[in-house]
């Protein structure tokens, strides 16, 4: 493969022609996207239609079956092995994926460590952060999540809604420029979702990170993204700006999409 | 042999020395056994996890031969065999070996399901941060493991136990091999194999209750 195809210029992610497969099951046939820095980017479609593969992929939970995933310029998915591209090696992985952060619908804190060490285990025997500085800016991200009263806390000690926002804040310590937002409030009860979708607003606002969300809270998606993309069998059916996507959409299967969506409320 | 019955001044004159070999070899080879077991068990269950199909299946085989094949013949094997491969062994540190390895087979098949029992989003947190295999291993997932799992090595720990009279077939001075050579003395074998089995009750009957108390506090 070539290495000149990165089409790296102004994005800072990039999919090239990405299949992904599941045994037989094509969920990603040759798809082409890309995220501008800094871009709010809501990916909206059925299940099952390759949304959260695609987070998968970016985080290397998951590994490609084909076509090359470029971050920030540089491969994800292959590493350059003089002027061509071989598949990446965990080595590789680990350190490519430092670039991106993720926030999963089942929290997945650590439950042996305290909402603090939660945060701080990644930037300390990750990144070589000295205790005391990875400990104080942990505490400025919990507290920025609302939760500097809990940082003693474990995670059973804390409802779905604070241990997400822990969560978001572990995600952020390693200061990623890509955040991966995978459904963060569909394990929540109802009445927890608004304090999480108004962390999650404050970072959309304050930060320049750029953001990548599979959500079903149209709401927060039409507040918070630059774009929309409606994803149906692996494919992007069709994109644009929340208020085009949500409020005159061109594709019927993005319209039938949509009111199934509302009338489930 | 008029019958049989009790002698309680002969009892008490062959207890010190039961006392002594239950304390001084038998909790002894089963303490440094159990420690073995639960080293490499430790390490064959996180080696067992590595994607190399080849040492996973090589591994399985050779878990699957120690488990099937009995403690005593092992024993023999090490004692017997190993000095002639030119590896000789003092009668304890046979029985060490020989039990360790052995168990470390059960306690890995334990660790096992402890390290399965993590859920899968805890792997995939520590892949997203990048954590090193090393801290994912001792920072994350062994630490909700092995609090899992400590009645069920407990639970190994108690046959180990039991599985150490297997040592009297190489004439270690352990309890029953105590007990038998006190019986051979005065042959009235009624009460130092009654007590030695007592002094196992003794011990074992204490460790299950532990057990059970630690299975109420880490059990899930």
């Amino acid at each position: 493969m070539d290495t000149d195809t990165n089409g790296a210029g102004g994005t800072i992610i990039h999919f090239d022609k990405v299949v992904k497969r599941f045994g037989d099951n094509v969920v990603l046939r040759e798809l082409d996207l890309s995220v501008r820095p800094g871009e709010h980017v809501t990916l909206i479609g059925p299940s099952g239609s390759g949304k959260t593969t695609i987070l998968r992929l970016l985080m290397t939970l998951e590994r490609v079956n084909g076509g090359v995933i470029w971050v920030d310029g540089e491969p994800l998915s292959h590493m350059r092995r003089g002027d061509r591209l071989v598949t990446a090696d965990e080595r590789h992985l680990r350190e490519a994926r430092k670039k991106i952060g993720m926030v999963f619908q089942q929290f997945n804190l650590f439950p042996n460590m305290n909402a603090l060490r939660n945060v701080i285990e990644a930037p300390v025997t990750v990144l070589g952060k000295p205790r005391d500085e990875a400990e104080r800016r942990g505490r400025e991200l919990l507290d920025m999540v609302g939760l500097a009263d809990k940082v003693d806390a474990h995670p059973t000690q804390l409802s779905g809604g604070q241990q997400q926002r822990v969560a978001i804040a572990r995600a952020l310590a390693m200061e990623p420029k890509v955040l991966l937002l995978d459904e963060v409030t569909s394990a929540l009860d109802p009445e927890l979702v608004a304090g999480v979708l108004g962390v999650l607003r404050e970072i959309a606002r304050t930060t320049d990170i750029t953001l990548l969300c599979v959500t079903h809270e149209m709401g927060f998606a039409r507040d918070v993204s630059h774009r929309v993309m409606m994803f149906d069998q692996g494919q992007i059916v069709e994109q644009g700006e929340p208020e085009k996507i949500f409020t005159e959409p061109d594709h019927d299967r993005t319209k039938a999409f949509l009111k199934a969506v509302l009338e489930e409320r | 042999m008029g019958g049989i019955s009790w002698d309680w001044n002969y009892t008490l004159q062959i207890l010190p020395d039961l006392i002594r070999a239950l304390l001084e070899v038998t909790v002894v080879v089963t303490i440094l056994s159990f420690v073995v077991a639960l080293v490499l068990g430790l390490v064959l269950a996180i080696v067992m996890r590595t994607p190399n199909v080849v040492v996973q299946q090589v591994l399985r085989w050779v878990m699957e031969f120690i488990r099937s094949t009995p403690p005593l013949v092992q024993l023999f094997f090490v004692y017997y065999v190993m000095p002639h491969l030119g590896l000789t062994l003092g009668t304890i540190t046979a029985g060490v070996v020989t039990l360790g390895i052995h168990y470390s087979t059960y306690c890995a098949e334990v660790y096992r399901a402890g390290i399965e029992d993590v859920p899968r989003g805890q792997w995939e947190a520590c892949r997203a941060l990048s954590l090193s295999t090393r801290r994912t291993w001792l920072g994350v997932i062994l630490p909700q493991a092995i609090p899992k799992v400590i009645p069920a090595q407990g639970n190994n720990l108690i046959s180990l136990l039991k599985d150490v009279p297997l040592l009297a077939a190489i004439a270690t001075p352990e309890l029953l091999q105590t007990a038998f050579e006190a019986g051979n003395k005065t042959l009235s074998y009624l009460e130092p194999l009654t007590m030695a089995g007592v002094l196992f009750l003794a011990v074992s009957i204490p460790a299950s209750i532990l057990i059970r108390r630690l299975e109420r506090r880490f059990g899930h």
